[in-house]
């Protein structure tokens, strides 16, 4: 049976002003997130993942972004929709989760009270049902003593107990989509395990869809369900896991798995991708976005601009010469 | 709380003892003595020799010391003034009410003038009330202290003659009464307007700076994840928070205000602490001059006691266990 469609992203484009003039950070991303699916996106520093995040709840300044293509959620296109808007879908509908824990919690609260927030505009319950449920959002997140933590300072908790309250804040609502963006980058190696432990247990109560991004592609064979990898605003491949990771087209994607220890069984003579990211404004706007970094293919062998294709099954690709590195891969062994 | 507000409370004690020490040794430095108002041409050097002695200006200095801090501690002598031929302290004692409520006016036009604005401006970034904002900070940021307080009296005091030019009460009239009081608030209300005015452009600026600034913070983009909506994340998360470090200024605040007295006081003839301060200066009358300093630097280290006994309340982040 097809899970039920809980959001959708067509042709996505956001852009951010510098003077006068826009330029692209995402530049023309679509997706789908179904019920219960974990869905994550990955990619080096400053390919717009979390661009892509914070135009789904409108968390940009609008003074700034140019925000186009469309975000359906509930039969209704919200990519341009005003603050007021946006404030009855988050916190309600959409959790979010970021991934500084300190920095995400107002330092002058207490934990009860930033627990509480959201329940007090997106809930009819009364001051004391609202504490009720504080509690019994931290016992879920599995913090043991709950009466104590609510009346403690951010400041006074560790940095996987911080991260669990901001879980419980995503949660408070239960919303169908939860957003985390890179949840556990911030945190010790032991505790990374436990919160993403903890954030699917409780996505499978509330059958929510998650979001997820990552720099660890560890996290990602581990947790996702489908698959996204970006590169400089684009996705450059998508596919479910296991087949991202048993058959990855793409070059970057295949650099990026280069770097995972235990993948030895691809090829050996796979070129490593040099040079950096370009920045935002310096993004050549036409051609392969690969190309420069990529000088031992033949430039004819290039397309200009080339399109995510579907080269099998629910696996895209954006790349025309995918099919010169598979060659020479087997070809290599 | 409790534990770190008395820690810093009983950091108070050294600070004092160097303070005075500070002063004693001003008081040393300063050429003359006590005594130096006093002579005339036609003295007998004997007849001052012999009061040296008597006062005890002859004795090793740390014993002079001792004597000076155990007559302050003990029996609340200050010495005498040469020139008001009174007790040091009944003498300061009407100066400093006098101040006091001057300066409890000023704080209260500072801050209901400088909230209101760097909130505004900080919120409205950009718009055309933080640029007009910004033009006031800057014009008062360049006008003099005494010109401003010169011009406001001018204008005020001697052209419409809104406001008396001088002193701090009218006379004739029955303390206690209403009278009396609007009398002072009359007297009080210019020159506290001209040091509100120079107090906002720190308080201003800083505020305005704080919430710009905290609109950005993680922790807005959190509340605002949560589906707050915008006037309450402005109230419960940015105000609070930048307000915090002008809540910590304000013992600092205080203590500004203490230095700008001797202009404003000056310029309005308003009889502070200020005022006497400078008068003292001209007649050389020593004692004053020495109490008053050593009542400056306590009120100052009083202040940024203030101050952070504010910020231990406000800011939870600060009390250690
Ligand atoms: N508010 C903004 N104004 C201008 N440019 C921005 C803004 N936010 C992001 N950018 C730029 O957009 C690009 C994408 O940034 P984004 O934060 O989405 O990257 P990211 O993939 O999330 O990176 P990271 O892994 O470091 O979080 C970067 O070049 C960044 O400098
Ligand atoms: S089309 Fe060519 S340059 Fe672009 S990603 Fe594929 S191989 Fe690289
Ligand atoms: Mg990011």
């Amino acid at each position: 049976m097809e899970a039920e469609k809980i959001l959708e992203v067509k042709d996505l484009h956001v852009a951010f002003r510098f003077q006068d003039k826009y330029y692209d950070a995402v530049d023309g991303v679509d997706f789908t997130l179904k019920r219960n699916e974990i869905f994550a996106i990955v990619g080096e520093s400053g390919c717009g993942k979390s661009t892509i995040v914070n135009s789904i709840v409108g968390l940009h300044d609008k003074n700034f972004t140019r925000v186009s293509g469309e975000i359906i959620y509930d039969n209704a296109n919200i990519a341009n929709y005003s603050e007021e808007e946006f404030n009855k879908i988050r916190g309600r509908h959409i959790g979010f989760i970021f991934q500084d824990p300190l920095a995400s919690l107002n330092p002058l609260h207490k934990i009860g009270k930033q627990i509480e927030e959201p329940l007090i505009y997106h809930t009819d319950l009364d001051k004391n049902q609202r504490e009720e449920r504080v509690l019994e959002l931290l016992n879920q997140v599995g913090i043991n003593n709950p009466k104590r933590v609510v009346n403690q300072f951010p400041h006074e908790l560790s940095g996987g107990m911080r991260q669990r309250v901001l879980i419980a804040i995503a949660l408070s609502c239960k919303p169908n989509i939860i957003i985390a963006d890179e949840p556990t980058t911030a945190l010790d190696v032991t505790i990374q395990a436990q919160i993403l432990d903890l954030l699917t247990d409780l996505q499978k109560e509330i059958d929510a869809g998650i979001i997820l991004i990552t720099h660890d592609l560890g996290v990602v064979a581990q947790m996702a369900d489908r698959v996204a990898v970006m590169y400089a605003g684009q996705f450059v491949e998508v596919a479910n896991a296991e087949e991202l990771f048993d058959n990855p087209l793409h070059p970057y994607t295949r650099s990026l798995l280069q770097s995972i220890p235990q993948s030895d069984s691809l090829g050996k003579d796979l070129h490593v991708i040099r040079g950096m990211v370009p920045s935002l404004r310096n993004l050549p706007r036409k051609g392969c976005r690969f190309a420069p970094r990529i000088q031992w293919i033949p430039e004819s062998e290039h397309e200009e601009n080339p399109e995510l294709r579907e080269v099998s099954k629910g696996h895209f690709v954006r790349c025309t010469c995918w099919k010169n590195f598979h060659f020479e891969d087997e070809g290599g062994n | 709380m409790w534990k770190t507000i008395l820690r810093r409370v009983l950091l108070m004690i050294p600070q004092l003892f160097i303070l005075s020490i500070i002063v004693f040794a001003l008081g040393k430095a300063m050429p003359g003595d006590p005594f130096t108002g006093l002579i005339t041409p036609d003295m007998d050097p004997a007849v001052i020799e012999r009061l040296r002695e008597e006062a005890g200006l002859n004795d090793p200095i740390p014993v002079q010391y001792k004597n000076w801090i155990v007559r302050i501690l003990r029996d609340g002598d200050f010495g005498r003034s040469y020139t008001y031929k009174m007790p040091v302290t009944k003498l300061i004692g009407k100066r400093a009410a006098n101040t006091l409520w001057l300066s409890l006016l000023t704080v209260i036009l500072t801050y209901l003038i400088a909230i209101p604005l760097g909130i505004y401006a900080g919120r409205y970034n950009g718009s055309k009330f933080d640029k007009a904002v910004m033009v006031y900070n800057f014009i008062s940021y360049a006008i003099p202290r005494f010109i401003l307080g010169l011009l406001l009296l001018l204008f005020f005091g001697y052209r419409l003659k809104w406001v008396p030019t001088t002193g701090s009460v009218d006379l004739g009239l029955e303390p206690g009464t209403l009278d009396y009081f609007l009398s002072r608030l009359h007297h009080m209300i210019l020159p506290a307007i001209t040091s509100a005015i120079l107090g906002t452009i720190g308080i201003v600026q800083y505020l305005r700076n704080e919430i710009i600034d905290a609109k950005t913070q993680d922790y807005v983009k959190t509340a605002r994840s949560k589906g707050v909506p915008t006037n309450k994340v402005y109230t419960h998360h940015i105000f609070r928070n930048s307000l915090l470090p002008i809540a910590a200024f304000f013992g600092f605040t205080i203590t500004g205000l203490l230095g700008g007295s001797v202009f404003i006081e000056t310029i309005f003839t308003y009889p502070g602490m200020g005022e006497l301060f400078v008068s003292a200066i001209s007649s050389r009358d020593y004692s004053v001059i020495n109490s008053l300093v050593l009542l400056f630097g306590f009120l100052t280290l009083l202040g940024s006691l203030l101050s952070d006994i504010i910020m231990t309340i406000v800011d939870p982040r600060i009390r250690i266990e």
